[in-house]
Parts: C-alpha cells; structure tokens; sequence
C-alpha cells in the first residue's frame, strides 16, 4: 500500500491532509490492517477542541477498541457521518474515508509530523520487531 | 479417530461424536403446552382487579410453553454443546481457569449457610459473620495488607472500589489529584476504572524485558499522581523485580499503588503484596481462591488496603463487640459508602474460605509453585516452536508470539480456534496488547501431567500444520457444530434477541419487547 505524500502521519498512525487552516483526518492503511474489520467510529461532535498528541476519539473493531490521536490542535468543523452506517469503508479505503475536519489553531504543528517516506520507515521498525 | 474432513491431527484427546441439534425454545412452544398441573382451587376465588385495579395485566406474557421432559432435554442438550473446566484444561491466560473442589459446593450447600437469610438479627447470624470474619483474616494474611472489605462482586468492581479508596484518601488530605499512571501492559479495566473516577489515565510503556520502565516512572510521577494501576506479575506473566524502586517512587510524591491481584495465583504463599509498597490492591476469588468463574459465577473482587486507607473502606465493616460477638458497623463517617447491596457474594466467601482451608499454608504455596511449574512447562517444551518476545522468566502464565507461524499467514486467532479441533479450550488471544499477535496460556495448577502433555502435542501438531499445510489451520475448526462465526457482521449488524413471526399470534407489544 502506497502512502499518499500529500498527506503528513503520526506514529500512531493516523494522516492528516493540510489545506490552509483546514486538516483532514483519517487512520492509515497498516492501522485499520491491524485493527481487523472496523465495527464503530466513535467521533467527537463538531465544535469539540482537540489537542495534538490527545485522544479525540476511538475505533472499535472485532479485535479491539483502539484510541484516535489527534495531529494537530484546533477545533472541529466536520464529521463525517457516512462512518455511522459505514465504518467497513475505512478498511476498504483507509486514505479516502477521513473521520474530522479540524481547523488548525497552528499550522505550524504541521511540520513536526512524518512524512509518508519517514512513516513507511517508521512501521517497517515497528513491524521488524 | 475423527473422521471430519480436512482433520489430519492426532486427535487422542478427542473424537467426533453426535449432538443434537436444538432450537430455541421460543421455536419450540406450541399453545397450551404445560409443564405443570395445579390441583383444582379449593379456596374462593379472588378478583385481581378489585385488588391491582389499572395495574392488572391484561395480556399473557410471550413465554415459550412446553412440557417438563421438553426442556429439561432442551437444556441438556445445550449443555453437550459448551466446553468446561470439568471436560478440560481452560489454558485462558489472565483468567485463572482453575478447577473448582467440590468440597466447596458441598460445603456452601450446608443447609445452615445455604439458608442463612441476610436479613436474619446478627445474634442469629453469627456463623455466618465468623465465616466472613475468617476470610477476611486469611486474605489479609495471604496479602500482608491491614484491612479489606469484600463487597465488590468482582475485579472490575473490586478495582473500581480500590480507585475510589484512594480518591477519598486524597480528598482527605484536600485534593483528589488529577491522574493515575497505568502501564501499556494492563487489562482494560484499569484505565476504564480510573476514568470513571473522574481521573485522566497517563499511558507508561514498558521497557525491553515487559516490565515497568522505573526511570520513565519517576519522571511522570508529580504532585498531581493518585496512584499507579500495576499488575503484579504483569500480564505477560512476569514479575516486576523493581517493585520496592517503583513503589518508594510513588510513595515519594504521596502517590500510591494501586495492584490488580488478577494474577495473585503466582503469589500466593511466596510473597505479599503487603510487603512490597502495595497500598490497594483487590482480589478474585473467582481466579485465584477457586470460587467458579464466568458464566454467571458470580464473581467475588475483595479490597485489601494499608491501615491509611481503611477509613474509607464500604460500610458496613464487620467488628467484634466486647462481648466477643460479630456485628456490623454502619457508623463510618469518612467511607465511602456501600458499593454492593447487602455484604456482596457471600456464597463465594464460603467456597473460598473452603479452598483456603483445605489447602492450609503450605498447600496453597504447593498451588502456587504448582501453577508456576505448569506454565514453565509449556514454556520449554513450544519454545522452540513458538516465538517467545519476552525471555524474561515465567511465572504463572506464558506469552508466545504467532511471529514464526505469521509469515504463512496463521495468526494467533487461527492457532487458537484450531485447539478447538483437539479438544482444549482456546488461549487468550491477541492480549497482552504490548505483545503483537499474543498466545496468551495459563494453565492453573489444577492440570495434571497427562493433560499438559496433551495440550503439548497439539500446540506442536499445530506448529507443523501452520508450515505444512496451513490453510488448513487459517479455517479452522473443522470438527464443531458451527466453524468460523460472521464476527464482523454480528458486531455491526447484532441481532439480540428472538423476534417471533406475526402470523403465529405472537405480539410484540409485550413484555418480550424489552428483551
């Protein structure tokens, strides 16, 4: 699987899309891989502040409930609410179906985040041990 | 020999055999099917309305209706269809599947203890209460804690009544604090216990041998630390060496420790909580005192605790009066309040205290070197078939990796459900979560060598299916009434419970509705 560059990663492995003050988030392809068939999304309410490196949410699969990360810190402005009915597309396209918009309160967080190439590396050492 | 298709193992343990298929009872009933005959009234008869009023039930309630041999044959039949720790080894790792002595059915079953009423006046009850007392001074003895309470009907409850222990004990001293310190090793019930009391859980990793990094411990821990969540050993089976270090490390800050005795069977009669740091810490005596576990138990998650916190203990606590008898007292102004009704599971109480005296000292310290020494035999005999992450030595559990068996595509859940196959109750699975696709495998002291061995040749038989023909192990079971379940749809598309079809008369708008 092949990690978009466009995107910037956590080593808790969720991505992030950055347009302007705009960040879309999602879980990445080798998290929703270990985490088996996804079950449940659950989601903050949009207005809901998020911290980098904080929980903002969970995933629960058939194997396990998993905390979400946030990248960044800032606020909520979009859910998406097609996960309610349809968690299954994230394990069908883990880099398409995104879970938050976040309006950033600094973009400048941005910069500390993996980039695909560092984030590949990152799980090949995870996966090696 | 089986003959299913597709099973090449040995399967001396095991052969197929027939079972009944059964429906649900609902799916038997026919209308007006009774299992009981009520001689004719022979005292006049009463209007239930005169009597309820509006309150009177209209409508029968949707219950199936068959008669007595009917269900007595549906029960049994369901029953050849479970597994249990009186057909076999339970090897669940964490769990503590250890057979329960029927000395302790026979003994709860004693008719003064079996019909012992709660509400009885304490004069009368004073059996009862010495046999609560006596467990109370053997657990406080096993664990070298000052006080406990037995309330909590399990661990979750246990841990939950512990946490709120050590809250009120901050509270006392002005602040509760903000947080509670829980390794990356633990059950999922410490950091759920801790937020539901109002803490924010702080993650610690462990360190390369599985264990509690100390440094990084004394780095996180503040003025704002509760207490630390610690299983002891921890659920890789190990014990924590520098468990004075992280102790004095807490202790430091006013913190305290709190230790899940989940895993109390590799301690009990070789060392005690007591003495190495520990201020809270609960109990199971569904797990390690032998009282039944799962399916419906009930559990039993008593709460030990150093005398600094035993102000806070549930209410009611017993005491001996100066007269010499027992009686409960409710005048506990700093506790922190009743967390069970009544005085908890008392039938528990009595099977434990049953197992603790039969066994005495030194036979629970046999249990103890018993349940180490089954665990290490596994250890050595699949080690060199099963990857071991963790070479640190074992105590009453053994964790493997599916690493090896991985790479042709079996992972721990395969492994696991191809046990099935021969007989034996599957491993914990895919837990401890530090470990990536853990066998979690905890035999209990109960098991003999023979079914130890038992267990042995289908691990290895398993090892060898995974590299030579390892579809086979990948669908697995082969040989059960139902083989792979739907998981995923059952969790996003659950079906709890029975609906009836219309066109048989059966409405919903009843009481089976709520079911």
């Amino acid at each position: 699987m092949a990690y978009p560059e466009k995107y910037k990663y956590t080593r808790e492995h969720e991505w992030i899309e950055v347009a302007g003050k705009v960040g879309i988030v999602g879980i990445t392809d080798y998290a929703q891989n270990s985490l088996g068939d996804i079950v449940f999304v659950d989601a903050p309410k949009v207005g809901t502040k998020v911290e980098k490196d904080a929980v903002f949410g969970s995933m629960e699969s058939v194997k396990a409930v998993s905390d979400l990360y946030s990248p960044v810190t800032g606020a909520v402005t979009e859910v998406n609410e097609d996960l309610k009915s349809s968690p299954e597309k994230i394990n069908s396209d883990a880099h398409g179906a995104w879970i938050i918009k976040v309006e950033l309160s600094d973009p400048s967080e941005v910069a500390s985040l993996l980039s695909a190439a560092d984030y590949e590396k990152f799980i090949a050492e995870e996966t090696a041990k | 020999m089986a003959t299913t298709k597709g099973f090449i193992g040995n399967t001396r343990k095991v052969t197929a055999h027939l079972t009944q298929n059964e429906p649900l009872s609902f799916e038997k009933s026919s209308p007006g099917k009774r299992a009981y005959k009520l001689a004719p009234l022979d005292v006049p008869e009463v209007d239930a309305v005169s009597l309820l009023g509006g309150a009177v039930r209209k409508d029968d309630p949707t219950l199936p209706e068959l008669s007595e041999i009917e269900i007595i044959r549906h029960f049994t039949r369901l029953s050849t269809w479970n597994y249990a720790i009186d057909l076999g080894m339970y090897p669940l790792g964490s769990c503590t599947m250890k057979y329960n002595p029927r000395v302790n059915e026979f003994v709860s079953r004693l008719e003064g203890i079996a019909e012992a009423h709660p509400y009885q006046p304490e004069s009368l009850s004073q059996g009862s209460l010495e046999i609560v007392k006596l467990l109370q001074d053997c657990l406080i003895e096993i664990t070298g804690m000052d006080a406990i309470t037995l309330q909590p009907a399990a661990g979750a409850h246990g841990e939950f009544t512990g946490i709120l222990l050590a809250r009120a004990y901050h509270e006392s001293k002005g602040n509760p604090r903000k947080t509670v310190i829980i390794p990356d090793s633990a059950h999922g019930t410490n950091p759920a216990t801790a937020a539901t009391c109002g803490y924010q859980v702080v993650n610690l990793k462990s360190n390369a041998k599985g264990g509690v990094d100390v440094a990084a411990l004394a780095q996180m821990v503040n003025e704002g630390t509760a207490a630390m969540m610690l299983t002891n050993p921890s659920t890789i089976g190990v014990f924590e060496n520098e468990i004075h270090r992280i102790a004095d490390v807490l202790h430091d800050k006013g913190a305290l420790l709190y230790m899940d005795g989940a895993n109390m069977n590799a301690l009990v009669g070789k060392t005690r909580p007591g003495d190495f740091g520990v201020d809270v810490m609960h109990l199971n005596l569904h797990k390690t005192f032998s009282t039944p576990h799962g399916g419906g138990g009930p559990g039993s998650g008593p709460v030990a605790c150093k005398t600094t916190l035993e102000p806070f203990l549930p209410t009611p606590v017993l005491a001996r009066d100066g007269d010499g008898l027992l009686h409960w007292n409710y005048n506990r102004p700093q506790s922190v309040g009743r967390v069970r009704m009544l005085y908890g599971n008392f039938g528990m109480f009595v099977r434990a205290l049953a197992y603790t005296l039969a066994n005495g000292p030194d036979g629970l310290r046999q249990t103890t070197e018993d349940a180490v020494l089954n665990a290490n035999y596994f250890r050595k005999k699949l080690e060199d078939l099963y990857e071991l992450p963790y070479d640190t030595p074992s105590m009453h559990e053994v964790v493997f990796s599916d690493k090896r068996q991985a790479k042709n595509g079996v992972k721990t859940g395969d492994i696991a459900k191809r046990l099935i196959d021969y007989g034996f109750h599957p491993y914990t699975t895919s837990f401890p979560l530090i470990v990536p696709g853990a066998l979690m495998i905890e035999p209990t002291e109960s098991e003999s060598r023979e079914e130890l061995d038992l267990f042995v040749d289908a691990m290895r038989q398993i090892a060898r299916e995974a590299e030579e023909n390892p579809q086979l192990v990948a669908t697995a079971p082969h040989s059960t009434r139902i083989s792979r379940l739907d998981e995923t749809t059952a969790a996003r598309k659950p079906v709890l419970r029975w609906q009836g079809p219309p066109e048989n008369g059966v409405e919903l708008d009843t009481a089976a509705k709520e079911w």
